[in-house]
């Protein structure tokens, strides 16, 4: 099947095959390969990208799904230099072998989209969607909280 | 043993970059997604393979159709389990006997476990790869599952290895001082019977890897995500039938391990096999279903009948441990995993004697490996429950019982009976401060106000070793006999002094793997030579004429690490004194390396920077004497630093994992007794893994491996059937990993006792949490439950359990 779609700002035009998944024509087809494969049955949240602005599970979406769709991935998000939720899990290590952090960086940017200040039981309470298995999430959630201030500064100057 | 044999003592000299919590060096490239795992690697002309798996626990293959799948378009081979046999030989096993359970990549005759490889197939994609395995037919003869391990054991089981004549691999008792004495003279003996469950490492990135076969030089070329390789490189190679000269292991960084990518081996031979059958570079990387079913390291697995010794002051004094331990249907580092065990059995505590039983048997589940704390863990959560136990049948308190018993900071080095060495502690010290941000005041006034209600708080309390640095002797003390009694482990580093000063570190089979090498190894760099961490650029070599090394584990990375790193900097040093000896016209005795160069004594200004003496080493040779040759670079061979042999009667094991630190982990917990959740209200760690490199990396180590440790304690387990054998959590939909809402919010502290004997006095603590976590929230979950007389012996302490222990002990 052809698809049309636009993936960080590019538009693509490919054809596919129906059951090819989205994070597979991402990263086979578009060599995007920040976007990783964790669980493939949509619990772990590795495989997150933005559809139109909103979290997705690239793992159980096919390509054809995102055909006339914005798909965003994570290298998109530094843009010469790290976005602030770059810069901060830099800062507070809000990672360590980091596998889940293209996931974890887009689902915390819907987080701080959705509520620019949020308490930490609301950064823990938006982060379960994506698993991490080293952190123990305590210095993620830092992170969060330190990119949501940078990003409230930012957003002030 | 007399103090005279031990390392010499160190004077440790004052730090700057040692001891900081500096960004990380390996971030970047993982923020912006461009990390270099192993599936972002593509080669030309690369195949994709994908495993056909045994549906059933234990079944004879009677026939394998592979010809639907063959003359499927894009298929380019399909390998049965006896023609994979053909070209390659069994995998690493450490014994004994492994001629008798003999493990290949793929299956051949009879499948041992749910998930086994029986077929591998190549395909031009891993879509059609997966396509073909469903059309390969497999007839199988069911046999009977043997499932449980101490029904396994029994004589008339059905047997995993017909060649073994039983599934008891591996069978010996150990007595270390006067046990029947102890136990004689003892006030009183608490006696327990504890199942610790399996769980596994579960990385978020599976195992992978790329090989490519050159059939014109017989060169083998694998690109993967494990590591470990150089100095056992032989093994692999051995499997493959490729001479080990040619065959280069490249690493990638891992997208977490937690032991499970250490040395793992079975992904790499299939691949290796699939690339000489097609003369093709093949990728295969484990689907999930394959990491959680066929992973070369599911965790430990025990049963254990505990009884524990006592004066009527609470004195321990005598140890008597008898564990089963399920090792699925191979074995593949003997039982090493009670070697760790053995390192610290007795744990803080001046317990006099220990009788050690361990029976290894095999059954019809995926095999054991490494995770994160290779049995230590297991035996720090046996060994704490004991204490409480014994703490409540005195009616002492949990930590009072503690400090009566544990080692004085004045009483190091100490030799634990099995004959290992602690270096140094401070027990009391760690608990203190864990007390001291735990108020306990609060909580216990929380606790009585929740009771009121009918509610259930809880603060669990526990004192656990972190052995670190272990020497090779462990896998090997077991036998009288050893087939491979190897002496060290070492770990070697390279480092390179360009022509304008900048400093390249190359580290041998140490890749990434979630821990922060790069950055550990800059900060120690840095200290050396005075220069900026984030100046120093880090090389992971390819086995390939690689530098004897034997990679992370055992949280042995760090201290290896600085050895090396400190012995090469030291012949750095000494050239670069004999460079300014010329540059400055003084003697070697007027000059001192200082500041990051070199000066004559008394006189700063009279100076060469590191760069003014590299410059001249690399392009101006001939200004200099005879003897200097070009380059500044030099390599160091680290060695284990502290290992002895053990005694023939192996009454005493020697010294095998010298470096040890301690935790104090407190856990506050409310327990739903109505549904059996467990939530945590707060949790507290305090560590001592000696000197610290990086304290926020240690802290990630400890907050992880204690949110693993959570998982195993509360969550994890891969359920077998009890009848068929069928693994029935093959997807994370049943295999529970805590998620961000099970996780606690913590309070980290750290004490630093120096290590007399390694580098900066270092001491390991990558394990982290995970050696402590489970028992601490046993203790927590006893403690908010003793209303109910509820004891956790088992876990996970899933929420079925908990309530199944309340009903038992008659309800809420």
């Amino acid at each position: 099947m052809r698809i049309a779609t636009t993936v960080n700002g590019v538009r693509y035009e490919r054809d596919v095959e129906p059951r090819t998944l989205l994070v597979d024509f991402l990263r086979e087809d578009l060599d995007l390969v920040g976007t990783h494969i964790g669980c493939e049955h949509g619990v772990c949240g590795t495989c997150t990208v933005l559809m139109n602005g909103e979290t997705i599970r690239s793992c159980i979406t096919f390509a054809v799904q995102a055909d006339g769709q914005e798909i965003t991935t994570v290298e998109s998000l530094a843009n010469g230099a790290m976005h602030p939720l770059q810069e901060a899990f830099w800062e507070k290590q809000g990672l360590q072998c980091g596998y889940c952090t293209p996931g974890m960086l887009l689902r915390a940017s819907e987080i701080l989209a959705e509520n620019p200040d949020p308490t930490r039981e609301e950064v823990k309470a938006g982060l379960a969607s994506n698993l991490c298995r080293c952190t123990g999430y305590a210095f993620i959630v830092d992170a969060v909280l330190d990119a949501a201030e940078r990003m409230r500064t930012e957003a002030r100057a | 043993m007399t103090t005279t044999e031990h390392p010499p003592t160190r004077v440790h000299k004052e730090r700057t970059w040692v001891g900081q919590s500096i960004r990380r060096l390996e971030d970047p490239k993982f923020l912006l997604g461009k990390g270099g795992y192993i599936d972002d690697m593509r080669v030309r002309g690369m195949l994709h393979a994908a495993l056909v798996r045994s549906p059933h626990a234990h079944a004879r293959i009677t026939s394998i159709d592979t010809s639907a799948a063959k003359a499927l378009p894009g298929v380019f081979a399909v390998v049965t389990g006896a023609e994979a046999a053909e070209i390659t030989n069994p995998m690493p096993d450490f014994g004994p006997a492994a001629d008798k359970h003999v493990w290949r990549c793929l299956a051949v005759d009879k499948v041992r476990y749910v998930g086994e490889g029986v077929v591998a197939v190549l395909a031009e994609s891993r879509y059609v790869a997966e396509d073909a395995a469903d059309l390969v037919r497999v007839e199988y003869d069911l046999l009977e599952a043997v499932v449980d391990p101490e029904k396994a054991a029994r004589d008339g089981a059905p047997l995993v290895h017909d060649a073994l004549g039983s599934n008891v691999a591996y069978e010996r008792t150990f007595q270390f001082g006067d046990v029947d004495g102890d136990f004689a003279a003892a006030d009183v003996v608490v006696k327990d019977r504890l199942r610790w469950r399996r769980s596994g490492g579960q990385p978020l990135e599976t195992v992978g890897a790329i090989a490519s076969f050159d059939r014109g030089t017989g060169m083998m070329t694998i690109n993967t995500n494990t590591l470990s390789f150089t100095s056992y490189l032989f093994m692999l190679a051995g499997t493959l039938q490729i001479p080990d000269n040619k065959l280069d292991v490249i690493p990638h960084p891992a997208g977490g391990s937690f032991g499970s990518k250490l040395f793992a081996t079975k992904v790499s031979a299939i691949a290796g096999m699939l690339s000489k059958v097609s003369g093709r570079p093949v990728k295969y990387v484990e689907d999930r279903i394959d990491n959680l079913a066929n992973c070369d390291h599911h965790g430990s697995d025990r049963v254990y009948d505990v009884e524990l010794a006592l004066t009527r002051a609470g004195i321990m004094t005598s140890l008597r441990i008898k564990t089963v331990d399920d090792y699925g249907a191979y074995i593949q580092f003997g039982v090493g995993h009670h070697g760790n065990a053995l390192a610290q059995v007795t744990g803080p505590y001046r317990i006099k004697s220990v009788e050690y039983g361990v029976t290894a048997v095999l059954t019809n589940k995926c095999q054991q490996g490494a995770y994160r704390g290779f049995g230590s863990e297991v035996n720090n959560w046996m060994l704490e429950r004991m204490v409480d136990m014994a703490a409540k049948e005195l009616d002492l308190d949990p930590v009072e019982i503690r400090r009566r018993n544990f080692i004085g900071k004045d009483e190091f080095p100490y030799f634990i009976p099995t004959g290992n060495v602690y270096d140094s502690g401070d027990y009391e010290a760690v608990l203190d401060k864990a007390l001291e941000l735990a108020d306990l005041d609060h909580w216990r006034a929380e606790q009585a106000k929740a009771r009121a209600e009918g509610r259930y708080i809880g603060i669990g309390l526990v004192t656990c070793q972190e052995r670190s640095v272990f020497s090779a002797t462990e896998f090997w003390f077991w036998f009288d006999e050893p087939a491979a009694p190897v002496t060290s482990m070492p770990e070697s580093v390279t480092l390179r002094v360009g022509a304008l000063g900048d400093i390249t570190a190359t580290l041998y089979s140490c890749a990434f793997w979630g821990n922060s090498p790069e950055t550990m190894v800059a900060q120690l760099v840095a200290e050396e030579f005075g220069c900026e961490p984030h100046a120093v650029s880090v090389v992971y070599a390819g086995t390939r004429n690689g530098l004897p090394a034997t990679g992370p584990g055992g949280s042995r990375t760090t201290v290896m690490l600085a050895g090396a790193v400190e012995g090469a900097a030291e012949r750095i040093k000494d050239k670069a004194i004999k460079v300014a000896e010329h540059l400055l016209e003084a003697s070697p005795d007027d000059l001192e390396w200082a500041d990051g160069g070199v000066q004559v004594k008394g006189s700063p200004e009279q100076r060469k920077s590191l760069g003014d003496i590299a410059i001249q080493t690399h392009l101006f040779k001939h200004s200099l004497p005879e003897e200097i040759e070009s380059g500044l670079e030099a390599s160091k061979v680290y060695d284990h630093p502290y290992t002895t042999m053990p005694s023939a009667d192996r009454k005493n094991l020697g010294v095998f994992y010298p470096f040890v630190g301690h935790a104090c982990h407190i856990p506050i917990v409310e327990v739903d007794a109505q549904t059996g959740e467990v939530r945590f209200l707060k949790y507290i760690a305090v560590h001592d893994c000696g000197t610290l490199v990086n304290p926020r990396s240690l802290a990630g180590h400890i907050t992880g491996g204690t949110v693993q440790g959570i998982g195993t304690a509360l969550h994890e387990e891969y359920v077998y059937g009890a009848e068929d054998g069928n693994l029935l959590t093959q997807s994370y939909m049943d295999y529970l990993i805590p998620t961000a809402m099970e996780a606690p919010e913590f309070v980290i502290g750290h004490c630093e006792t120096p290590s007399p004997w390694t580098p900066h006095g270092i001491k390991g603590g990558g394990e982290g949490g995970r050696m402590m976590a489970p028992a601490a929230i046993a203790a927590a979950i006893d403690d908010a439950l003793a209303p109910l007389g509820v004891r956790a012996t088992e876990l996970p302490a899933t929420p079925a359990r908990i309530v199944g222990w309340i009903e038992a002990a008659g309800g809420a």
